[in-house]
């Protein structure tokens, strides 16, 4: 059953939007990752112009996401004096984010530093995060194995305004979430995603924070930078599809529900593991159509200019 | 709306409205050509997969039909791939002015029969003829590399017809012919333009208007999400909240 969307102008079936809505919605329930990064590509694959891939599917993370909170808030899972520490730095960075990428369209290259991003940090961040997970898998299945402490102590934990964070169980400069939602924040302006696959292992492996604190924190500071793109993308460029929205928030929040309880069954180490494959994977598709002869040489550019 | 608003071939209507033309319109005099569409509008609503009109009409006296039908003339830039440092990136561009958003061409007969190449391109007809202009500062020979591959990838798109579509002819006068739009058809007014062809040249004429929009639910989408961008954007996030937030209802106390 086919479907037109208003703003794509294109037809596409109704239970393919769906389906996908619905499996980018458990992963994201499982993960705390918006799915944004799988979301984007997978629409544009089916045929939807990128502009409004890009500014649909964070429409659509912003649902997904609240949905995530509210699931994981429930278990006590979000720690939200951390997601608005985070929030903090994430806003000022998307307003950086969102003027490097009018830069970059103008010069014509936002495709490919999209794609070029994409394949380093999920690249790096994927085999990071794929070797740590092996080795605590490891390190459990020997017995009698010596538990390491919580996180190393460094030099970050020299910065100034120190501040409690009691449901991470940490005592850290607010500087540290700051900068990290700063970062994430610049990223997902450019990337047009909520960042949620950079800041969950960050949080993991730079914060230190408890695996089971991660998804419903990172998922909190989603909502609001979706929200902020949304709104941005909605009024600069008119690429918010409606229509494609609706479709893919239906199949998107039950999803997420589902994930969210699939994923409370599963190890840290093991919801890791799987994650890191699944970065992995994602980045190696967009490596290989970097370098591989395009099928087609040509484009046209759905906005002329 | 129907899906398929302007599917009529088969209508008993046409026959009368073909009839009437014959005995009306024909016998109308300096109009060699007469012809009309079963409708003006191919209306976009949601279970929009395209649609298909019925073009219509009569001569006066022996000859071919050959009708164009041209979408609305917009700025294109097609990109050209090549390879730096083991990517593949857009390397080259090139702009065309006016380029016709879609095209297509029927005849009753080939038309390199029934027509001198100069004057089909005179007039315009074939997707050879399209006399796209790139603007500067593209060489003359990188134009015209560009303009063939835009012209293939719309043809891919199938907003512009590979081949020219069959005009057939109900006895010696009265002729008929389908046009058919895939599903990502530009929006706009569509002009068809119906010739009269003999004796290997252009002998009448007649321009038609063809009206392609979206309507209902989807017309008021996308007019909104223009005219009232930011509050378009405002209720995308918070009907985003409110799913979200409903969507975890069902699942209280699992």
């Amino acid at each position: 059953m086919d479907i037109y969307l208003p703003i794509a102008e294109i037809s596409l079936d109704v239970f393919l939007l769906l389906g996908l809505g619905g499996a980018i919605g458990f992963l994201s329930g499982v993960f705390g990752v918006g799915g944004g990064f799988l979301l984007t590509p997978m629409l544009i694959f089916i045929g939807v112009p990128p502009a409004v891939a890009v500014a649909s599917s964070a429409n659509q993370l912003v649902g997904a996401s609240l949905s995530g909170v509210i699931a994981h808030w429930r278990r006590g899972n979000v720690d939200f004096k951390m997601g608005f520490t985070l929030l903090l730095g994430g806003l000022a960075g998307s307003a950086l984010g969102v003027w490097l990428f009018t830069l970059l369209k103008r010069v014509g290259q936002i495709e490919l530093t999209i794609s070029l991003c994409y394949v380093l940090l999920l690249g790096v961040l994927g085999a990071l995060m794929a070797v740590e997970s092996l080795r605590a898998i490891a390190r459990q299945r020997r017995p009698g194995a010596i538990r390491r402490k919580l996180h190393q102590h460094n030099w970050m934990h020299g910065l100034p305004l120190k501040t409690r964070f009691r449901r991470s169980k940490l005592y850290i400069s607010a500087l540290l979430p700051t900068g990290l939602g700063f970062a994430v924040g610049v990223l997902s302006a450019i990337l047009g995603i909520g960042g949620g696959f950079v800041l969950v292992p960050a949080m993991i492996y730079t914060l230190g924070m408890p695996t089971a604190m991660v998804p419903g924190t990172s998922l909190l500071q989603i909502i609001f930078v979706a929200a902020n793109v949304t709104f941005l993308q909605a009024y600069t460029n008119r690429t918010v599809d409606a229509v494609l929205t609706l479709l893919l928030r239906i199949g998107g929040v039950i999803g997420a529900q589902i994930g969210t309880r699939f994923g409370t069954r599963l190890r840290g180490e093991q919801l890791r593991f799987l994650l890191a494959l699944l970065v992995l994977a994602v980045a190696a598709k967009l490596a290989q159509d970097l370098t591989l002869r395009p099928h087609d040489l040509y484009t046209i550019a759905p906005e002329p200019g | 709306m129907t899906r398929r608003s302007g599917r009529r071939g088969s209508n008993p209507l046409l026959v009368v409205l073909l009839l009437a033309l014959v005995l009306v319109g024909g016998r109308a005099r300096g109009d060699p050509i007469v012809a009309d569409l079963t409708s003006h509008l191919i209306a976009i609503g949601s279970g929009f997969t395209g649609a298909s009109v019925v073009l219509f009409g009569a001569i006066e006296g022996p000859g071919d039909v050959i009708a164009v039908v041209r979408g609305p003339a917009r700025d294109m830039t097609i990109w050209r791939k090549g390879k730096v440092a083991g990517i593949w990136v857009n390397a080259e561009s090139a702009t065309f002015a006016s380029v016709p958003s879609f095209y297509a061409v029927a005849a009753s007969r080939p038309i390199d029969e029934i027509l001198p190449r100069d004057t089909a391109a005179l007039y315009r007809i074939g997707t050879g003829n399209l006399k796209v202009e790139a603007k500067p500062p593209t060489t003359p020979e990188t134009a015209r590399r560009f303009a063939d591959a835009l012209i293939k990838e719309q043809q891919q798109l199938g907003l512009f017809g590979a081949n020219p579509l069959k005009i057939s002819f109900l006895g010696d006068r009265l002729f008929r012919t389908t046009i058919t739009v895939p599903a990502n058809v530009p929006t706009g007014t569509y002009l068809v333009e119906v010739f009269l062809v003999r004796n290997r040249d252009v002998v009448g004429g007649q321009t038609t208007p063809l009206v392609v929009s979206k309507v209902g639910l989807d017309a008021a989408v996308s007019d909104f999400a223009t005219r009232q961008a930011a509050a378009y954007g405002a209720i995308a996030v918070v009907t985003a909240l409110v799913a979200g937030w409903l969507a975890s209802l069902p699942f209280r106390g699992v």
